[in-house]
């Protein structure tokens, strides 16, 4: 099974509650942060790393001397990453998208394969987990493609916790569209709410089973509660603002294991969401 | 004669500068002595998600202008336009397309060398 975290809004919890889901989970399990473009469940996790790969994007490369200018490159770009002008050929790297359709097109073999690297993969272990995660290279733009390399190490022999990003833009759509249920992590604030909305619009078109985790509460106001109820949207779990959460989570360490009190809840969101997976969620409280 | 590009905000040679570039809302292809002018509306480019300043180059390009006037140009557009030798003049936002040919007619365009903003991608 693959449970991906997710979230509209940013800073809601998703890693805070990674961290400790995969600790308490029935191993083997394995944990992937696919934020790439700010990984950070490894400072939780703290695995031994044991593995690397770089991440690359076939682009083109331009040879001005058997170029005709004709413009068929330029055309078929959706991006214009490529672009003739008089009778110049430009390309700028940064924004193809890899699709290589203009070196399919190009009739006078202009255009040969480069590369532009994305990020890189690294892997290893915390403990008993099984650790993955991508990090995009600074100024890169481009996360999914660098994530479908990332998710090529997916271990679907056991369960994996994904550690989505934010958003519900190409990123998080990628994060989640293969998982088997997604968990939305929200806040019960006015952003909270109006994000968790989107997210959860966003996401329904996948057709998964889909929970919320409100972090954060006995604060803000009744908003995502009440449209989690309007909606049907099951609240798996309620963590309660408590500052020494925030302290903890500040010091890098893991929730489940600092605070034995907040251990259980785990548990119990980990029961929660095999329910979700199997379509037999028992009565929750929503609020 | 001199055939230059200036981006507008409107139709019409009294109508503002459009400050942007790449998507400009029009763009007045303008015969620097006669003042006659054609509108190419570039409205186009502002569903594009990127690659908005290229395609705006390559309108000037195919319009056969020698130079254009506007605001900013970031750094990809600019790399276009130096591609199809094309004189670049900037900081024109604020003034209509009028002023901003008669400027370059009085040689008061600074010719720029290099973009005046940072793309929006970094």
């Amino acid at each position: 099974m693959i449970i991906a975290l997710a979230s509209g809004k940013g800073g809601t919890g998703k890693t805070t509650v990674c961290a400790s889901l995969v600790r308490i989970w029935d191993k083997p399990v394995q944990a992937v942060d696919l934020d790439v473009e700010e990984p950070n469940l490894a400072l939780y996790l703290k695995p031994e790393l044991s593995g690397r790969l770089i991440s690359e994007m076939e682009i083109p490369v331009s040879d001005q001397e058997k170029c005709t200018a004709c413009g068929a490159c330029s055309e078929i770009c959706q991006f214009k990453a490529i672009t003739v002008l008089g009778e110049y050929l430009l390309t700028f790297p940064e924004m193809c998208h890899g699709c290589g359709g203009c070196l399919a097109v190009c009739p006078e073999g202009a255009l040969s394969l480069g590369a532009r690297e994305l990020g890189e993969v690294l892997w290893g272990q915390a403990g008993e987990i099984d650790f993955l995660m991508g990090r995009l290279r600074v100024g890169e733009a481009m996360s999914p493609p660098l994530m479908r390399d990332v998710k090529k190490r997916l271990d679907s022999s056991r369960d994996v916790i994904i550690d989505a990003p934010p958003g519900t833009s190409c990123p998080a759509i990628n994060a989640v569209k293969d998982a088997d249920v997604i968990v939305l992590v929200t806040e019960p604030t006015p952003f909270g709410f109006y994000d968790l909305k989107l997210a959860r619009e966003a996401f329904t078109p996948i057709g998964k089973p889909m929970g919320v985790v409100m972090n954060r509460t006995g604060f803000g106001d009744a908003g995502a509660y009440d449209y989690c109820r309007a909606t049907g949207l099951p609240i798996l779990l309620e963590i309660p603002y408590d500052r020494r959460v925030a302290e903890k989570y500040s010091q890098g360490e893991v929730i489940a294991d600092a605070l034995p009190e907040f251990r259980g809840r785990f548990i119990e969101l980990a029961a929660r969401i095999r329910e979700l997976a199997a379509g037999d969620l028992k009565e929750v409280s929503n609020g | 004669m001199a055939k230059i590009v200036v981006t507008c905000q409107g139709q019409s040679l009294d109508d503002k500068v459009d400050p942007r570039f790449g998507r400009a809302a029009n763009f007045l292809v303008v015969d620097s002595e006669t003042l006659e002018f054609q509108v190419l509306d570039n409205s186009a480019t502002n569903s594009m998600a990127q690659g908005a300043g290229i395609q705006s180059a390559q309108t000037v390009a195919n319009a056969g202008a020698e130079a254009v006037l506007t605001g900013f140009v970031g750094p990809k557009a600019f790399q276009a336009l130096n591609a199809a030798n094309i004189k670049i003049g900037q900081g024109l936002e604020g003034v209509t397309v009028r002023e901003a040919v008669a400027r370059f007619n009085a040689g008061e365009v600074e010719i720029a060398s290099k973009p005046s903003r940072e793309g929006h991608w970094r």
